[in-house]
């Protein structure tokens, strides 16, 4: 179970003068789900990309499936399925034909049966010939995926699968995935959702460009070294502001009824809330941080040098 | 490079051709641009070209038939390559060696002192009649000014001292649509091969598709040859077009052999579709590679000898027009359906368009673009 599938170190990446990929690392397991995360512009599609030989990187070092992501990008690619952020499949090619064009392209032999197993499995039976560019958001998502396994690749990249599409179809798609990741698939996808983020079997953490934690959720939530508490009780809606201003609150972040604050030194935090308790008779209970938090306050204590 | 797969560049193939067939703009290009410019292209631009390259047939070496010669090259409008015999003349001809060939007759010095007007052939290549005309007009007047001062007394006023008999060789009414229709044929293939397939790769960027065909193992090679092929079948569509419309529309006889016009077409479209495919992995977008392909289109019009007679053009021109295809393709397609020219004669013309091609094609996939950097 220890083989690596990915293992890089030092990629770096610049466009222009921004320098968008910094000294990234990355060590996935055979078999693996990995997550990857971060804000928007961090870095994540160009880092998949760099991965799978479609970005030369200006520098750094490391191996995919066993070869140079350098030198090796064209058997690199054979071996791997990446799903793109955007759609890309071809609008003016109707569901078959593009499964076969990819079918074509990765030289498989049982082409047919393939590219039909694909659509009966879809449930795209019956629209076989609709054009891809005329499905909904949510099909092309599944479209997509379903073309990048269709050459049963070894490693999957995945660039934010389930954006736009609905929970009964995310959960389907996460099932599969760990199918696919039980029968020795190995999965790297980038999300921004915390649901899917806890799904993995482990998680990096990219903001601007620098990998800031990786390991498995409680790894991750555990080196952040939170300390997190729940706020409940009538008239925490117009709280958050005085919360915030509260010596020691790092962080303080709505779930549904309740408030949640957070910060590093816990003391001072502590302090700060039992008098807050006395004050407004609130409940104020200690809570195991979630991996929300953890991510907000990940965000929040790097600065963006990148000013986007 | 990874091999070369055939069953990958067939597929690159399918999707090329299913695209295009549900690309309606595109398919009333292909009928539409050779009909409109066909129609358009009544008129003739008028231009007064000198120095046209002239073989001399001498049977008569004496003082008069010398100094007609130098009166001719005195004129501006010849430049003599040299004296050749009877059949020589005619190869050059036949293979647009030379625009001109005068030949001297037996008898001609010892008929013009007795006064009587010997005969002076010159055969013209009138294929592009724009091309002869000032020459021609200038050949009449000339008789008067070389013998004038040598014999004074000999001339009745009035009556010509030689009897020039002019031949108008493959086009004898000088009919200006014999011209046009064939140079309209390539100046068509170029705008629109280079054009489509211009578009061909750009519009994969631009609508975010190049990164998943980047993602398979497709090599350069095959996306570039296997997007190629459909616009062959375009192109020898529109040639066909562009030939009925000339037999039957404008009359253009057809004396050469069909099936080589079509093999030279088609080194022709390949030519120009390797440029296109090439420009389109240079531009960054679709407006890039449009520019580019206008960039490419002007000088093909006016310096390839379709709007200007080519002998009419500086040194400089002439040079920057002999690396265009069209420039070559132009005299072969004249050369075959006007002349009636064989395979044998085409060869001059047709290794340039092959290293145009080679050269282009090297930079094309020197520039294919393998990531998205
Ligand atoms: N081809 C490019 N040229 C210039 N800058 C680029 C290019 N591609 C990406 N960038 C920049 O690199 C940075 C990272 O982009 P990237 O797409 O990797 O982010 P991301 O983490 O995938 O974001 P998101 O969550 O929004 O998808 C951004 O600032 C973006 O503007
Ligand atoms: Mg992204």
């Amino acid at each position: 179970m220890d083989e690596l599938v990915i293992d890089v170190a030092g990629l770096n990446k610049r466009f222009g003068d921004k320098h968008v990929v910094r000294d990234l690392g990355l060590q996935v397991r055979k078999g693996e789900i990995y997550g990857f995360l971060g804000p928007n512009g961090s870095g994540k599609t160009t880092s998949i990309r760099m991965l799978c030989g479609l970005l030369t990187p200006d520098s750094g070092s490391g191996t995919c499936l066993g070869l140079d992501v350098l030198k090796d990008s064209a058997a690199i690619k054979r071996q791997v399925g990446y799903m793109t952020q955007k759609f890309s499949l071809w609008d003016d090619l109707s569901i078959v034909e593009n499964l076969d064009f990819v079918a074509r392209m990765f030289g498989m032999a049982d082409r047919r049966e393939a590219v039909d197993r694909a659509i009966d499995e879809l449930g795209l039976g019956g629209r076989r010939k609709q054009l891809a560019g005329t499905l909904s958001g949510g099909w092309k998502q599944r479209l997509a995926l379903a073309s990048c396994l269709l050459h049963r690749p070894r490693l999957l990249l995945l660039d934010e699968p389930t954006a736009g599409v609905d929970p009964k179809a995310r959960r389907d798609f996460w099932e599969e995935i760990h199918r696919l990741s039980a029968s020795g698939i190995t999965i790297l996808v980038s999300t921004h959702y915390m649901d899917e983020a806890e799904r993995c079997h482990r998680l990096a953490y990219i903001a601007y460009g620098n990998l800031l934690a990786s390991g498995t959720a409680d790894e991750v939530v555990a080196n952040c070294q939170l300390n997190t508490w729940e706020i409940a009780g009538d008239g925490i809606h117009g709280l958050a502001g005085r919360l915030r201003q509260l010596p020691g609150a790092d962080l303080v972040a709505s779930f549904g009824t309740t408030l949640h604050v957070s910060g590093t030194d816990r003391p001072r935090l502590a302090a700060s809330l039992q008098a807050l308790q006395k004050d407004t008779g609130l409940v104020v209970t200690p809570v195991a941080p979630s991996l929300e938090d953890a991510f907000i306050h990940l965000m929040q204590h790097t600065a963006d040098p990148l000013g986007n | 490079m990874a091999r070369f797969s055939f069953s990958r560049w067939l597929g690159i193939l399918i999707k090329e051709f299913i695209q295009l067939r549900r690309d309606r703009l595109t398919f009333g290009m292909i009928v539409g641009i050779p009909i409109i410019q066909l129609m358009l292209f009544g008129f003739a631009i008028n231009s007064d070209p000198k120095h046209l390259p002239t073989a001399v047939v001498m049977a008569d070496p004496g003082p008069f038939s010398r100094a007609w010669v130098a009166a001719m090259r005195n004129s501006d409008y010849f430049t003599i390559v040299g004296s050749v015999d009877e059949r020589q003349a005619a190869a050059l001809l036949d293979r647009s060696e030379v625009q001109f060939v005068v030949t001297f007759p037996p008898g001609f010095n010892r008929d013009l002192v007795r006064g009587k007007p010997p005969t002076l052939l010159v055969e013209a290549d009138a294929t592009d009649p724009m091309a002869t005309g000032g020459a021609i007009s200038v050949l009449n007047k000339l008789g008067a000014e070389v013998f004038a001062p040598d014999l004074p007394g000999l001339r009745p006023p009035a009556q010509p001292l030689v009897d020039l008999r002019i031949h108008r060789r493959y086009n004898p009414e000088g009919v200006t649509a014999y011209n046009i229709v064939p140079g309209l044929m390539g100046v068509i293939l170029t705008m629109t091969m280079v054009l489509m397939t211009g578009l061909a790769m750009t519009r994969e960027r631009e609508r975010g598709t190049f990164e998943n065909l980047l993602a398979t193992p497709a090599t350069p090679l095959e996306v570039m040859t296997g997007k190629i092929v459909p616009y062959i079948l375009i192109g020898l569509i529109q040639v066909t077009l562009i030939l009925l419309a000339a037999r039957w529309i404008f009359d253009v006889p057809m004396h050469g052999n069909l099936l080589l016009l079509y093999g030279v077409v088609l080194v022709f479209i390949c030519a120009n579709l390797t440029l296109g495919i090439t420009f389109s992995s240079i531009a960054r977008n679709q407006l890039q590679a449009m520019q580019m392909t206008f960039f490419f289109f002007l000088p093909s019009m006016l310096l390839s000898g379709f709007m200007f007679p080519f002998r009419g053009m500086p040194e400089w021109a002439q040079a920057v027009g002999n690396v265009l295809p069209l420039t070559h393709f132009l005299v072969l397609v004249r050369g075959i359906l006007l002349k009636g020219n064989g395979i044998d004669m085409l060869w001059a013309q047709i290794w340039p368009i092959l290293a145009f091609m080679t050269g282009v094609l090297t930079i094309g996939l020197k520039t294919f673009r393998r990531t998205l950097d």
